[in-house]
């Protein structure tokens, strides 16, 4: 049924509008409360981003009464500017400091390691990196060439903008692309399972995350382990930095101690990453 | 009107209009974000443009669309035969207690989640066409099986109800001719339901196009325009979900403009799948 009105139209229009408004407003009320008096931030590389609000969840379960910690991403470059512009206490970085970067005091939190990984059946064990680099720019396709059962090969990739594919990027591809062709899964994890069920894969994962159902190649040369990450003989690995700029706040002080802290770094050592041993 | 009736109509408006308030505020958001990056890429080489690597400036989106209408051909080509037979044998040939038990079976399917059936299609459907045909297995080809499945229920219901629809004297008519159930509904039955019968598929169609997790699973997510069924896509709605954790900048306007070419799509879709409905009522 209607009931045709004059002005009804107009009174809809004026409601739909405050409705419109009223939610627009909303998220802005909720971000002025991150900014409260004495909280941490910290900024930078999505890579580390997820370890760094693990490491700040469970900062602020074991001491309730520290100020908050915010981590927010952007990338290590923007880490870094952040850093040296007073914007953020921490910067987060996953590469060493550029050299307009050298103002900043750095300090290694851990080490993340990349593994090549494939099929258990697989026979290739060993790969240079010029390998590595033509099978993921598409220039070596079959297995045949590098010494294994012939059979076209599979290349599984991690989505632009991961943390592991930029640093794929960095340490094997050194400018290349990885082929468009390249199967593109969504985390870690999916890669793995790929890899585990296709014995013609070949896949980047961190080293956290080999485990017996795949089997890491060596990489010219050298086996992927935590030990040859800590003697610096394995070649994929980048360094994952906390950066201040002079001396840290007390409060930023206290967060960066938690870290270093046996806890934090066992913490960090159980998703995955390489620790210093101490 | 008494007091009552005018404060349910007040409250019913303002429930209405909240619905179209936040369907009016999607829009704007994802226009909102995604036309300065039109300004600044080119409608031409966004759309036109084979190459997609947000980490050098390239954003090509022509491979996705390509992937989205491969996967959802595939989806119709699977799942549009099969949902129409099904609806035929409920509508027409099923004994009425078969068609009672099966028909709510069928609808049950639409209730799985779609990450369900994505586990399936990466635990079955890709090995399966890993071992027996080649390739990957993430393919063209197990997307469509995954989404062909996937859309059954929207073609089988809704081609059922246009089925349904068809007046009983119709049947009896030819029946009283002499012809039998076969030519009754390829002659008759099948003519009169086209026009619902199309907006099954169309609907279908929207669903295959905007179904997102399950694809993701199984389509392997390369950035090129497949040449076979067994080379691996990326559709546009998995290209928004992969990326958007990650995206900043220029790259995450890139993903909202892919929303605004799978809006485009999808309203295009819906508008010619409700011509088709209306004609139908009239």
């Amino acid at each position: 049924m209607r009931y045709p009105k004059s002005g009804r139209r107009l009174a809809s229009v004026c409601l739909l509008l405050c409705l419109t408004l009223g939610l627009t407003a909303l998220p802005g009320c909720a971000r002025r409360g991150d900014k409260a008096a004495g909280s941490i931030t910290l900024a930078g590389s999505t890579s580390v981003q997820p370890f760094a609000e693990m490491l700040a969840e469970e900062c602020a379960r074991k001491y309730p009464d520290r100020p908050p910690v915010n981590v927010q991403g952007g990338g290590s470059s923007a880490g870094a500017r952040a850093a040296l512009s007073g914007t953020a206490h921490i910067g987060m970085l996953s590469r060493e400091p550029a050299e307009s970067e050298k103002e900043l005091e750095p300090t290694v939190i851990a080490i993340d390691a990349l593994a090549l990984i494939v099929h258990r059946d697989n026979n290739v064990v060993d790969l240079t990196k010029e390998q590595i680099r033509g099978i993921f720019s598409g220039r070596i396709t079959d297995w045949g060439e590098l010494g294994g059962t012939p059979g076209p090969i599979h290349v599984i990739s991690r989505e632009e903008g991961s943390g592991t594919r930029g640093a794929f990027d960095e340490l094997i591809m050194g400018g290349e692309d990885v082929m468009a062709r390249a199967i593109v899964q969504d985390s870690n994890g999916a890669v793995r399972e790929t890899v585990a069920g296709d014995p013609r894969a070949i896949g980047y994962v961190s080293l956290g995350l080999v485990d017996d159902r795949v089997r890491a190649v060596k990489v010219d040369g050298v086996e992927a382990s935590v030990e040859s990450v800590r003697s610096r003989e394995y070649i994929l690995v980048r360094p994952f930095l906390f950066v201040v700029k002079g001396d840290p706040t007390p409060e930023a002080k206290e967060f960066l101690d938690f870290v270093l802290s046996e806890e934090g770094q066992r913490i960090l050592s159980e998703e995955g990453l390489v620790t210093e041993e101490r | 009107m008494n007091r009552k009736e005018k404060f349910a109509e007040v409250v019913l408006t303002v429930v209405g209009l909240t619905s179209v308030a936040v369907l009016a505020l999607i829009i704007f958001f994802i226009f909102r974000e995604g036309a300065p990056f039109f300004a600044e890429v080119g409608l031409g080489s966004f759309i036109g443009g084979t190459k997609w690597s947000p980490g050098k400036g390239q954003f090509g989106v022509l491979p996705m669309i390509a992937g989205s209408f491969f996967v959802t051909l595939g989806a119709l080509v699977i799942g549009v035969p099969l949902g129409l037979g099904c609806a035929l044998y409920l509508s027409e040939f099923a004994p009425k207690r078969t068609a009672a038990i099966l028909k709510p079976l069928i609808e049950i399917l639409a209730g799985i989640p779609s990450v369900v059936f994505g586990f399936i299609g990466l635990t079955v459907i890709v090995p399966l066409i890993r071992d027996r045909l080649g390739g990957p297995g993430f393919s063209v080809l197990a997307s469509a099986l995954v989404l062909g499945i996937m859309i059954l229920p929207t073609m089988v219901s809704i081609s059922y109800d246009a089925l349904r629809a068809v007046p009983q004297v119709y049947r009896e008519g030819m029946l009283a001719v002499g012809a039998n159930r076969w030519q009754a509904v390829t002659s008759v039955v099948l003519p009169a339901a086209r026009s619902g019968i199309l907006a099954a598929g169309i609907l279908s169609m929207g669903r295959a196009v905007g179904e997102t997790m399950a694809v993701i699973m199984v389509a392997g997510n390369a950035t090129i325009i497949p040449g076979s069924v067994l080379d691996p896509v990326r559709t546009l709605t998995s290209n928004i979900a992969l990326e958007m954790g990650y995206a900043a900048g220029l790259h995450r306007q890139a993903l909202f403009a892919t929303g605004v070419v799978l809006f485009v799509i999808i309203g295009a879709l819906n508008i010619v799948a409700r011509s088709f409905v209306r004609n139908r009522v009239r």
